[in-house]
C-alpha cells in the first residue's frame, strides 16, 4: 500500500516537473507546478509530516502559485514561450549535459551512502502523525522563537519591498538610472522603428 | 517491499535535477522562478525524509523556514519582474542585461 502510494505520488511529481519544463504557456507551467506540489504534499503525509503537508497545499499551491497566476494575468498570457528558437548556440545540449551530470552525481552519492546513513538526532524527537503539529509548534515557539521572529522581520521587509517595487511612480522622478532608461524602451511598438 | 529513505532521496535528486535543467533552458523569468520552486521542493522532500529517518523534528523545522523564505523570495522576485515588464513587455532574461554596467 505504502509502495503504491509512493509510486503514484512520484509519477505525479515527476510528470508535473516535466510539464513545468516543457509547457509553452506560462499558465500551463503554473498548473503543472500545482500538480508537483500536491504530489510532494502526499509524500509529506506518507512521511508523517501532516502539518507540513497542509502548509504545502495552503502556502505553495494556495498562495505562491496564485501569485504566479496573478502576475501572468497582469503581464498578459498571449506571450507563449517559443521553445524552438535558441538564442545562445548550444545552450540546450549543454544544459542537458549539466543536468544529467548533476543527476548522476546525486545518484552516485545516494548509491554510495545508501546503507551508511549516519548522524544523530539533534534533540527534538519526532512524534507520530497525530502529534506532529503540537510538537512542531512547541519546538518553534520555545527553541526556535528567535528564528521565528527573524522570519517575521523577513516577511515584513519582503512586503514593504514588493510594494515599493510595484508602486507606479507619478511625477518627474524616475526610479531607474539613466543607462537603464536609455536602453529600455517604454513602448515596444515605437521601438521597432528606431531600434538599431 | 518497503519504501526506504533512499527512495525519497532518489526522487528528490531527480526533482532537483529537473528543476536545474529547467532553470538553464527556459528564458521566461516566471517559468524560471517556477523551476526554482521545484528545486526548493526537492530539498524540502530530502529534509523531511532524512528527518523521518533519524527520528528528528529538525528536518521538518527546516522545511518550515524554507517555506517562509521561499514565500518572501517569490514576493520580491515577482515584484521585480512586474517592474521590469512594465517598462518592456515581453522581455526574456536575455534582454535584462542593463544591470551589467
Amino acid at each position: 500500500m505504502e509502495v503504491a502510494v509512493f509510486i503514484v505520488s512520484a509519477v505525479v511529481v515527476l510528470s508535473g516537473a516535466l510539464g513545468v519544463l516543457l509547457a509553452r504557456n506560462p499558465v500551463h507551467a503554473a498548473l503543472f507546478l500545482v500538480q508537483t506540489l500536491f504530489g510532494v504534499a502526499v509524500l509529506f503525509v506518507l512521511l508523517d509530516a501532516t502539518f507540513l503537508a497542509a502548509v504545502q497545499v495552503m502556502v505553495y499551491a494556495g498562495a505562491i502559485v496564485i501569485l504566479f497566476l496573478f502576475v501572468i494575468m497582469l503581464l498578459g498570457v498571449d506571450r507563449a514561450d517559443d521553445l524552438g528558437i535558441e538564442p545562445i548556440a548550444g545552450q540546450r545540449p549543454l544544459a542537458a549535459v549539466v543536468g544529467m551530470s548533476l543527476a548522476g552525481l546525486l545518484a552516485t552519492v545516494l548509491l554510495v551512502a545508501v546503507d551508511g546513513l549516519t548522524g544523530a538526532p539533534a534533540g527534538t524527537p519526532i512524534g507520530d502523525a497525530g502529534d506532529n503539529t503540537r510538537r512542531l509548534g512547541e519546538a518553534l515557539f520555545t527553541d526556535m522563537v528567535f528564528a521565528v521572529e527573524l522570519t517575521a522581520i523577513l516577511l515584513t521587509v519582503a512586503v514593504v519591498g514588493a510594494v515599493a517595487l510595484a508602486r507606479r511612480l507619478s511625477g518627474p522622478m524616475q526610479p531607474l538610472p539613466v543607462v537603464a532608461i536609455a536602453e529600455v524602451d517604454d513602448d515596444p511598438d515605437e521601438a521597432t522603428g528606431d531600434d538599431s | 517491499m518497503v519504501v526506504t529513505t533512499g527512495w525519497y532521496l532518489a526522487l528528490g535528486a531527480a526533482l532537483f535535477s529537473m528543476g536545474s535543467v529547467g532553470l538553464l533552458v527556459r528564458r521566461n523569468p516566471l517559468v524560471m522562478f517556477m523551476c526554482v520552486e521545484l528545486m526548493l521542493n526537492a530539498v524540502n522532500l530530502t529534509f523531511v525524509s532524512l528527518g523521518a529517518e533519524l527520528g528528528d523534528l529538525g528536518g521538518q523545522l527546516s522545511v518550515f523556514f524554507v517555506l517562509v523564505v521561499a514565500a518572501a523570495e517569490v514576493v520580491v522576485g515577482l515584484a521585480v519582474i512586474v517592474a521590469i515588464m512594465r517598462r518592456r513587455s515581453g522581455a526574456t532574461v536575455d534582454d535584462l542585461s542593463v544591470l551589467g554596467g
